[in-house]
């Protein structure tokens, strides 16, 4: 997500940097480029308006051209400007304080609402141990309802609905019985709506006004274009929309929908969501997307991804390894089933600062076929081979090649891919076993 | 509806005091229509080269131009409509990204065709999502069409082969594919939908008379990439845009026909079965005008 942004920031400010001190012109030619940027990003151009304006004015303020430090300051200007367009705190979400959390999702057509309601479902469950029901309200789309139940059956959560009724008093009456059962939330899953369809519009109002919801989410597909910012400031105006759920963030699109529907509506992004699977979605960290927009990856999404699926004894182990750079493969390949637990792999690397530079990894095809030939390339070395890498010649690449059936050239870009990795993990591994930027002199 | 000069009228007064506020606005109303900064940029350069060298100074002229530009661009390099087989079944795949339409649009195309008295039959390929099955059955009873499915996580290859057995057996006319939604950018599952176009192509012995990928007027700039992804994979011979009866702009077609000649084959504007048209690139045009 967001990495075409990511990239051109980083190629404007390589051509700051190197100049040391920038000139009127350069600063219009950033300022230019950045426009471009947001644009094709597809941040409503009003938004790109003001974006710019501000930053102009900043760098004016604080006489950057004077500045030996001009790349820098740019940095940090823009970067305080995105996070305040994006909302500087992430807010997740608010419990009532008592009774059941009542929440209602609303938005478009094949945004991913009933996906996102499932998901969500399975987050507060797990993450919060909250019991967690479903009021199926979708009465319009054939067989949303059945879809809604199904896919509920898999994270064990209960369904209301009912046929022959409308969306209003099923609303109604689903949020009552679940009150009673003893949920702690209940989830209430509309029909996809046009925001300008006054009749459909009426209809969440008059859910709103029957079951008061605690929480209302905006569900919002990240690919949305220059007319995000009116459906979200359309659909607040009806039900005033407590948040933001951004999804379809694991396609390439640059969703600078996300920059602008937070500066027109002033309202939080919440969640995200990114993928097929239902352990696909979290919390929205504005910084975290702040700072990957700057070109510095993201970085603290994955830490915490992979302290999910590594036990901290495992990884205090792995990171005395990296330290004294003795990592052999046998953890590599212990890794590379971690890294299958965390999601694809083009997802992992796309969060790495260093992702998007390193030619190496950019010509790998990320697909998850390639952890399984990994794998079988690594199966086929002997103990002492995968504990003492250097050892490996050329025959033993022959000999390992053909037993795991993969041309000998897949096995030598294996050995240097793991080189490589070995030196960037000493990188990321500072003292302490810390996570540090690679950052030089940001 | 694309709708994006309709204030056109409004920021003329400009083009008499300062021509450079008028060009930029006109700029902005573009791409707020989602149509790209490179798409606009070589529209705008067209047109400005006319009025300068023309020494044009009317609205309506300035208007023609915008509009014969646009046309231009939109108009299918080949002939337009869908391809139908003189050696039926006729196969359509249906392809997109989550969530864009393609269940609803693969039911229009079918009611279209079944109007105009062709035996259509439905296979129905998403075999991953959760009732999506069950929510083309119930357009495939309504319609009272055939349909093949298959059961759930079953390999969407399966499905279409035996389709077109079926097809081939029952003499249908048309066979229309749904297929499940999926990332531009998943590698594995755009392998899948290679593999089921291999497979169609074996069964009918020619390409497949149209793969087309559904596109939600809704998207900005990401559509792009969706048509070029699909399309390296597939070889695209359309799209359908749907959602156009939101106030969304769809101006990205014009960057996907620009930049890849992709037709645009359709569009869809709303949510009964007959909510499906043929694209026609100067009536699509006047409208942005209208």
């Amino acid at each position: 997500m967001f990495d075409l942004l990511t990239s051109k920031f980083e190629n404007l400010f390589y051509k700051i940097r190197n100049k040391g001190k920038l000139s009127s012109s350069d600063l219009d030619d950033a300022l230019r480029e950045i426009k471009l940027a947001l644009l094709e990003a597809d941040v409503n151009f009003k938004v790109v308006k003001e974006f710019l304006e501000n930053v102009k004015t900043k760098a004016i303020g604080e006489k950057i051209l004077e500045s030996l430090t001009p790349y820098q300051q740019v940095v940090k200007i823009v970067n305080e400007e995105i996070k305040g367009m994006l909302g500087s705190t992430s807010s997740g979400i608010v419990f009532a304080p008592k009774g059941p959390t009542i929440i209602m999702t609303v938005g478009l057509q094949g945004t991913g609402k009933t996906s996102s309601v499932i998901k969500l479902a399975n987050f507060l469950g797990s993450k919060f141990q909250k019991k967690v029901s479903i009021v199926a309200a979708d009465i319009y789309r054939p067989a949303a309802v059945l879809q809604l139940e199904d896919m509920a059956k898999n994270i064990a959560v209960d369904v209301y609905s009912e046929s022959n009724s409308d969306p209003v008093s099923i609303s109604a009456k689903g949020v009552e019985l679940f009150k009673k059962s003893g949920s702690d939330v209940i989830i209430i899953d509309t029909a996809g709506r046009l925001h300008i369809d006054e009749k459909m519009m009426k209809e969440i109002v008059d859910i709103r006004s029957k079951v008061n919801p605690h929480q209302i989410f905006l569900v919002l597909d990240a690919m949305t274009g220059q007319e995000a910012v009116n459906i979200a400031s359309t659909f607040n105006q009806k039900v005033e929309c407590d948040g933001i759920i951004l999804t379809k963030l694991d396609s390439d699109t640059r969703g600078g929908a996300a920059l602008s529907v937070y500066y027109v509506v002033k309202k939080p992004i919440k969640f995200i969501s990114s993928g097929e699977r239902i352990e696909d979605f979290d919390i929205f960290y504005p910084d975290r997307i702040a700072s990957r927009i700057l070109g510095m990856g993201d970085i603290l999404t994955l830490v915490e991804k992979v302290e999910k699926v590594v036990s901290e004894k495992e990884a205090k182990i792995l990171e005395e390894k990296i330290y004294k750079n003795e990592l052999n493969f046998e953890d590599f390949v212990g890794q590379l089933r971690s890294i299958k637990k965390m999601g694809s792999l083009d997802k992992i690397f796309s969060m790495l600062p260093i992702a998007n530079k390193n030619k190496i990894f950019k010509k790998i095809n990320l697909d998850d076929s390639y952890i399984s030939r990994i794998e079988a390339i690594i199966n086929s070395m002997t103990v002492e081979e995968r504990r003492k890498p250097h050892i490996i010649n050329g025959s033993r690449r022959k000999r390992i090649a053909r037993g795991s059936g993969s041309p000998v050239s897949e096995v030598n870009k294996l050995l240097l891919q793991f080189s490589k990795t070995r030196q960037m993990m000493k990188q990321f591994s500072g003292q302490k076993g810390k996570f540090n930027l690679p950052t030089g002199n940001l | 509806m694309l709708r994006l000069i309709k204030n056109l009228n409004n920021i003329w007064n400009k083009f008499k005091n300062d021509h450079k506020s008028f060009w930029d606005e006109l700029e902005e109303q573009m791409v707020a229509s989602d149509i790209s900064i490179n798409t606009t940029g070589k529209i705008l350069a067209e047109v400005k080269k006319h009025v300068y060298s023309e020494n044009i100074n009317d609205i309506e002229k300035i208007k023609a131009l915008l509009k014969e530009q646009i046309i231009e661009i939109l108009k299918p390099d080949g002939g337009g409509g869908l391809k139908i087989s003189p050696a039926p079944p006729t196969v359509f795949l249906i392809v997109g990204v989550n969530g864009t339409g393609k269940t609803t649009s693969v039911a229009k195309l079918a009611s279209m065709f079944k109007g105009k008295g062709k035996k259509v039959l439905i296979s129905a390929a998403d075999t991953y999502r959760s009732a999506a099955v069950e929510q083309i059955q119930h357009y495939a009873e309504k319609l009272d069409l055939d349909i093949v499915y298959h059961q759930k996580f079953s390999d969407p290859g399966a499905v279409v082969y035996d389709s077109l057995e079926k097809a081939k057996a029952r003499g249908i006319d048309l066979v229309i594919i749904d297929t499940a939604g999926r990332m531009q950018t998943s590698y594995n599952l755009m392998e899948e939908l290679k593999k089921i176009k291999k497979v169609i192509m074996k069964r009918i012995d020619r390409e497949v008379d149209e793969i087309l990928l559904v596109i939600d007027s809704t998207t900005g700039q990401n559509a792009r990439n969706q048509a070029e992804l699909f399309n390296n994979s597939l070889n695209l011979t359309g799209i359908i845009l749907t959602k156009i009866d939101s106030t969304s702009r769809g101006g990205i077609v014009l960057t996907i026909k620009n930049d890849l000649s992709i037709p645009i084959k359709l569009f869809t504007d709303g949510e009964k079965l007959d909510n499906i048209h043929y694209f026609d690139p100067v009536e699509f045009t006047e409208s942005i005008f209208s």
